[in-house]
């Protein structure tokens, strides 16, 4: 079963519908016991991530969450879901995050007033890495974005792939071991997001190219 | 690079997608959900559909039809009409809606800007306004005023002044309609798209007018919109969405390419 997490940080309806049209069976939830149970995970979010790491703790979930990446369970952040694994957001006067990857995020300041923020629409994002997640995803693939925020990875052995905007190139996709994370909602990025939805739906969490 | 997005707009109408010009004459095209699915396929970047009639039969939009619509597209797409407060917002939005558009309702109730923004993300909220050339330059500094239910009434307010106050209170993107290009396909209203799209720092799409792919370019190129809505160029089957981004490309436009799948 793959458990999507409800933190109260936005609407997960299109996350649950994009499972469905892969015949992915999936549970959202905000339940430890059925998170420490999922074969898998997908960490959503919109809006603030001062918010959403309120959220976090109130719901108890931050612990948790460290213990399903920790044991291995294929794990995949979503725009805010992979802005607050970072170590730091400079949203909401600055906070502090879960520290999954070491990195921060920070805000677009275009210099160009014709690049207007949110950065919202369809852009292309370059593969630096391969990856389980990208198999069958052509390098400079379209996909869809909205966010003000971006993330600053500290290790370049991170990035998975990359987008330009507002002046910078940007980590578009990170990973590490079990965990991957993409700032574009792969859920509303047509084929080529069900690509990768897809993909991670039979991902098996690790690096091994064999699969 | 960020591309340039191309919305088709599916007019609704008891449960039926119609197309009139100035919103008169309207004529039946088929089903909202298929022609959804149809132009996501045909690689659309999003999609707008308006419940037109709800406002007035006072009833709110049709929350079984913006369901369907989201099994069936993985796309974003923004829904209008029938949404006269936060709970008609959060039922579209949970029935899988990414936007929702709010208009006459704003005029009269500036602060759903505000409250649908906190409540669901600034991104989540639309403004559609519907600006006309008003001459009086000492009320109207723009040249264009305010109207709402579809150009019928004038509001008073100046077009430029109310897409900043609407932007202030935490709008996320603003739909410019022209109500004396909408329907006709002989290009939108460049001039105050493009005064709002300078005045503003949130996206602005271009709506009204669209008839062939020259018409978008100058609405990115001269009216600075960020999208645009194209309705009868497409539904009419004068054009595909790949013909019109194949020439927007080839005009150095950029626009999003359906290679979803490397070999």
């Amino acid at each position: 079963m793959l458990a999507i997490i409800d933190y109260k940080a936005g609407n997960l309806t299109s996350v649950k519908l994009a499972c469905d049209a892969l015949g992915q069976a999936s549970v959202i939830t905000a339940d430890p016991a059925v998170m420490r149970r999922a074969t898998r995970i997908i960490f959503p979010g919109v809006g603030a991530a001062g918010s959403a790491m309120r959220h976090l703790q109130e719901l108890g979930l931050v612990s948790v969450l460290r213990e399903v990446i920790a044991r291995g369970t294929p794990f995949l952040g979503i725009c805010v879901g992979t802005q607050i694994l970072f170590d730091f957001s400079e949203e909401d006067g600055g906070t502090d995050c879960l520290g999954v990857l070491p990195g921060r995020v920070t805000r677009f300041r275009p210099s160009d007033p014709r690049d207007k923020v949110p950065h919202m629409g369809w852009n292309q994002v370059r593969l630096r890495q391969t990856h389980p997640l990208l198999a069958g995803i052509a390098d400079a693939s379209d996909f869809y974005f909205v966010h003000s925020y971006y993330p600053q990875p500290a290790c370049a052995t991170d990035v998975l792939g990359v987008t330009d905007f507002a002046g910078v190139t940007f980590a578009a996709m990170v990973g590490r071991k079990n965990v991957a994370a993409v700032q574009f909602h792969a859920e509303k990025s047509g084929p080529v997001g069900l690509q990768l939805l897809a993909n991670f739906a039979a991902w098996d969490g690790t690096l091994n190219p064999e699969i | 690079m960020l591309t340039r997005r191309i919305i088709p707009c599916l007019d609704v109408i008891n449960r039926r997608v119609t197309k009139g010009v100035k919103f008169q004459n309207n004529v039946d095209l088929g089903d909202p959900v298929e022609m959804a699915e149809r132009y996501y396929h045909a690689g659309c970047d999003e999609l707008v559909v308006y419940d037109i009639t709800a406002s007035a039969e006072r009833r709110p939009i049709d929350i079984q039809m913006v369901r369907e619509v989201a099994r069936v597209v993985r796309i974003p797409f923004a829904v209008g009409g029938g949404l006269a407060n936060l709970e008609d917002m959060s039922r579209a939005l949970l029935a899988g809606a990414e936007k929702v558009s709010v208009n006459s309702l704003a005029v009269l109730t500036p602060g759903i800007i505000s409250d649908g923004a906190r409540a669901f993300g600034a991104q989540c909220i639309v403004l559609g306004m519907d600006p006309v050339a008003n001459p009086d330059r000492e009320r109207f500094p723009s040249g264009y005023e305010v109207t709402t239910r579809g150009f019928r009434e004038r509001t008073g307010r100046d077009a430029v002044a109310w897409a900043q106050e609407a932007e202030s209170r935490g709008v996320g993107e603003i739909v410019v309609n022209s109500v004396d290009a909408d329907g006709t396909r002989r290009g939108f209203q460049l001039d105050i798209t493009r005064l709002i799209a300078d005045a503003v720092r949130v996206p602005v799409v271009a709506s009204g007018g669209a008839g062939c792919p020259r018409h978008l370019r100058e609405a990115f190129e001269d009216g600075h919109a960020d999208a645009a809505i194209v309705a009868g160029m497409l539904h009419s089957g004068e054009y595909t969405i790949a013909r019109i981004k194949q020439e927007l490309a080839a005009a150095g436009v950029p626009v999003r390419r359906m290679h979803a799948t490397a070999e």
